[in-house]
């Protein structure tokens, strides 16, 4: 049973008691301790920043050419705090209530708690740093409601709010580059996390330009990279965005939660063709004055326009009168599925519903929807050729965003001392489903408000001891194992493309352990990638070598590791007998085909070991809810 | 669609480049230009030649990566428009296209299309930030701003940090990308304790790197994010004022 270090006292004393008592480092010993984050996304940058404001010497690492590139950036709805601006309600338990909720109550009440109160202290931060969040004609900040929300407590740069908060913390930790606080290391991708005597003690990089392998000691390793859905090939993360760093830290020790854990987002442009690359979001924002609907009718080829009132299902409206059209993320994506399923799907390949703005327009007028969602309104317009002012648009769900990552504990440590995970990379405040614009919030309240405090109490006792030089064995060894790993794939010269992989693997994700999982599929998803995985050993082709820009070994290296998680998000998904938030047993549903949790068995996070090539038995940390109650969530 | 491209192929900084010609087949008007590129990569890899490096990543026009001279002109011929969010739609069957790297001695080429723009962030360092250290922030809505001002700081801030504008500029200049950081922060309120320092070090910084603007406007249209000339008006004001500023209030730096 995993201990998750939960401070003693009432919910809402836990955060204040736990940093008035644990152990600090005083200002003039923090420059004695070298921190390595890996990652500059919200988590990555904002500790990194912090961190270096508060004198440790922070090394930053990224993999792109800029760290302002995060794919935080593409965060378009907002941000969630509990400031209840609109005295609509709104209170630091409401938030932690809804977040609990919304997550299926398969997330660690504490956390939750801690991050609903941080959430305040956030919009101050940012609008401190100059974020120019939207704003009311008073010059006081404005709120809307946002994905499954019923008040408004969505925070908002129109529709680029991640890419703001980004700018924010990257421009944050450029002061502090400047100042020569922290070392920023671009272009420099971590491929493994080198432990000695049971602690982290540095990272092996590869310099991606120069294919140089490097050793880089710190007294404690904080991983900010991000989260997995590119395991599906088709999602709407950017396309670097990779499991490498995450899960050769899992390889080394530290146990993955959850990792069946995945959402999809409801509102995203359906594929066009077989050669689509990603998928594209649109900001579920979109929802709060768009209306889902299908024709009644499957089969019905009509231009939408054609299809009178009395011919179109609203589908959400209908089903789910309290929250219409906005209903969580899983619960929206799932009815898009059903009603596709029955033939009702809209578009050239039938594969979409429409997201319908003509009562918007009538009652709001187009200059108000533009500035809501014009730039929204653009990118689908250039994407797909048709103006969404004229007609309805088509939209699917897509693979978004994944709750499971490192376990960590209230202090965000995994499993391995030292070894930090922060932001989407860890698993803990989302539960089996995360709410609309509580990204943003976690990634910021982990990097600029909880890790500057629950570091110190790792490090404190550690002080004075110098840093492992980087030609211990320790490194010594990593770095010629992550020398070979990478000789290994320029060296089976087979006849297949690392995307051709890719995209097999995407496939049987999709299929078997995507929006609905069964245990027949998942089982057959573990064979079928397990072949995949031994076809790529054999006949995987990267061309090149290993001493340039090399985009398809970077790739090779990244897709080894999904096909590896693959495998065990499987696994947990079917160990999992249960449904609960974005993972859907077909095999337990209610009579009404909502999710149906199995709270006397289940109410416990899966953490899996990496056991190369055994079976793998979870490790259990039990979840316990003393403050909100766990019910069969219900919005209608 | 059956194109032909012209590709700049370069295997490394500071070596000898050439164009090569690759002939596209079967190119759907629904693919995006990347994608495109996705495809011709496949079909290259698979006859063993090694794939065209291109910079890219979110494919949604926001992270600012991708970026590419496509016949002459930063992110191609649709306008607001970043490389990745171009569709092939835009082209003709029989097309030839010519694709380049940025062209921009402050962005060096590491390889293929790949250019470094490492010079963009000495900018952002040298005062492209307001110091707010993490905990010192005032409640939020103790500052008001005025929805003018702040749409305006948002417009500017809209940024994506591409280089489409120095690449577009036949001086290589900097200064659109410059004056946006600047009057994103100058125009806040929270940004005036350190408005003349800003702009003056952003600005000195921009001289060492970068050429010097002398008002061609090819910076504007090439934009994918509409990033107004007027910023540059503002930057400029801003830095000659700076200069008297910094004389007059003497101890703020």
């Amino acid at each position: 049973m995993l201990d998750a270090r939960i401070p003693s006292g009432a919910i809402n004393e836990q955060w204040d008691n736990h940093r008035t008592s644990i152990s600090l480092v005083s200002p003039a010993n923090k420059r004695r301790f070298t921190i390595i984050v890996v990652g500059t996304g919200l988590a990555g940058a904002s500790a990194a920043a912090t961190l270096a404001e508060l004198g440790y010497r922070v090394k930053a690492y990224t993999f792109h050419d800029s760290a302002r590139r995060a794919h935080s950036i593409a965060a378009q709805g907002g941000i969630n705090a509990a400031k209840n601006y609109p005295n609509d309600g709104d209170s630091i338990h409401r938030l932690f209530y809804d977040t609990v909720k919304g997550g299926d109550y398969r997330s660690r009440e504490s956390n939750v708690y801690r991050l609903a109160q941080l959430s305040v202290e956030i919009i101050d931060q940012c609008a401190a740093q100059g974020v120019p969040f939207a704003r009311e004609y008073g010059g006081l900040l404005a709120n809307r409601s946002f994905g499954g929300a019923q008040v408004s407590r969505t925070f908002y740069a129109r529709g680029q709010t991640g890419q703001q908060l980004l700018l924010g913390a990257y421009q944050a930790m450029m002061r502090q580059v400047d100042r020569g606080a922290v070392e920023l290391h671009t272009q420099t991708e971590m491929l493994d996390v080198v432990v000695k005597d049971g602690r982290a003690v540095g990272i092996v990089t590869r310099d991606l330009v120069s294919g140089e392998i490097a050793s880089h000691p710190g007294h404690a390793v904080l991983l900010a990279t991000g989260g997995y859905s590119n395991v599906f090939y088709l999602s709407t993360n950017a396309m670097k965005s990779n499991v490498t760093a995450v899960w050769r830290a899992h390889r080394k020790g530290a146990l993955f939660a959850n990792p069946c854990y995945t959402q999809i987002h409801p509102t995203c442009i359906p594929a066009s063709d077989e050669f689509q690359s990603k998928l594209t979001l649109m900001s579920e924002s979109l929802r709060n004055d768009g209306r889902i609907w299908v024709p009644v009718r499957a089969g019905d080829t009509r231009p939408p326009d054609d299809i009178e009132e009395a011919d179109r299902d609203y589908y959400l409206e209908r089903r789910y009168p309290a929250f219409g059209n906005l209903v969580p993320r899983d619960v929206a994506s799932r009815a898009a599925k059903v009603e596709v399923d029955r033939g009702k799907g809209v578009g050239p390949l039938a594969n979409g519903v429409y997201l319908d703005f003509e009562d918007a327009l009538r009652r709001l007028g187009e200059s108000t929807v533009r500035e809501r969602y014009g730039n929204l309104f653009d990118m689908y317009h250039r994407i797909t050729g048709e103006s969404p002012y004229g007609a309805p648009m088509r939209i699917y769900p897509a693979m978004h965003y994944t709750m499971g990552g490192l376990w960590v504990d209230y202090n965000l440590m995994t499993t391995i001392p030292g070894l930090y995970a922060l932001g989407e990379a860890n698993f803990s405040d989302h539960g089996a489903n995360r709410l609309g614009a509580s990204a943003l919030m976690q990634g910021l309240a982990d990097g600029y408000f909880v890790i500057p405090y629950t570091l110190g109490d790792y490090l404190a006792p550690h002080l004075g001891e110098g840093l492992v030089p980087s030609d211990d064995p320790a490194f010594v060894e990593t770095e010629r194992q992550v020398t070979a790993g990478t000789e290994r794939y320029l060296s089976i010269r087979g006849s297949r493309s690392v995307d051709w992989f890719h995209r097999e693997l995407g496939k049987v994700l999709w299929e078997h352990c995507g929006m609905e999982r069964s245990a027949d599929g998942l089982r057959r998803a573990i064979s079928d990638i397990d072949s995949l995985k031994e076809d790529f050993d054999r006949d995987l082709r990267v061309l090149g070598t290993s001493s340039t820009l090399n985009q398809s070994l970077e790739k090779a290296g990244r897709v080894d590791d999904f096909l590896q998680l693959a495998r065990l998000m499987c696994v947990d998904a079917l160990h999992r007998e249960e449904s609960c938030g974005g993972h859907f047993r077909v095999e337990h549903q209610t009579d009404e085909g909502e999710a149906r949790r199995d709270d006397d068995n289940f109410s416990y996070v899966a953490a899996w070991g990496w056991t190369d090539g055994n079976e793998p038995v979870p490790a259990q940390e039990q979840l316990t809810f003393e403050h909100v109650k766990p019910t069969q969530r219900s919005y209608k | 669609m059956h194109l032909t491209l012209r590709v700049w192929r370069q295997d490394g900084p500071g070596v000898e480049g050439r164009f090569e010609t690759y002939e596209a087949a079967g190119i759907h008007e629904d693919m995006s230009f990347l994608e495109m590129l996705d495809l011709v990569n496949e079909r290259l890899v698979t006859g063993g030649r090694d794939p065209i490096a291109f910079d890219h990543d979110c494919r949604e026009g926001i992270c600012g990566s991708c970026g590419m001279m496509i016949d002459g002109r930063a992110h191609g011929p649709q306008g607001r428009t970043a490389t990745c969010q171009l569709h092939m739609r835009e082209f003709s069957d029989g097309d030839t296209i010519v694709i380049e790297p940025w062209r921009a001695t402050s962005f060096p080429i590491v390889r293929d299309l790949v250019v470094d723009r490492g010079t963009f962030d000495r900018i952002i360092e040298a005062g492209g930030y307001i110091s707010a250290p993490t905990g010192s922030a005032p409640e939020a809505n103790l500052t008001p701003v005025p929805k003018e001002t702040s749409d305006a700081a948002m417009d500017a801030a809209a940024c994506i940090g591409c280089g489409a504008c120095v690449a577009a500029c036949p001086n290589g200049a900097a200064q659109l990308f410059t004056a946006a950081k600047v009057a994103h922060l100058n125009l806040l309120p929270q940004g005036q304790p350190e408005r003349w320092m800003r702009v003056e070090r952003m600005v000195e910084t921009m001289e060492e790197y970068f050429g010097s603007c002398t008002n061609h406007g090819e910076c504007e249209p090439a934009c994918p994010k509409e990033i107004s000339l007027d910023n540059i008006a503002l930057m400029n004001r801003d830095y000659l004022l700076s200069k008297m500023r910094n004389r007059r209030l003497g101890g703020q730096r």
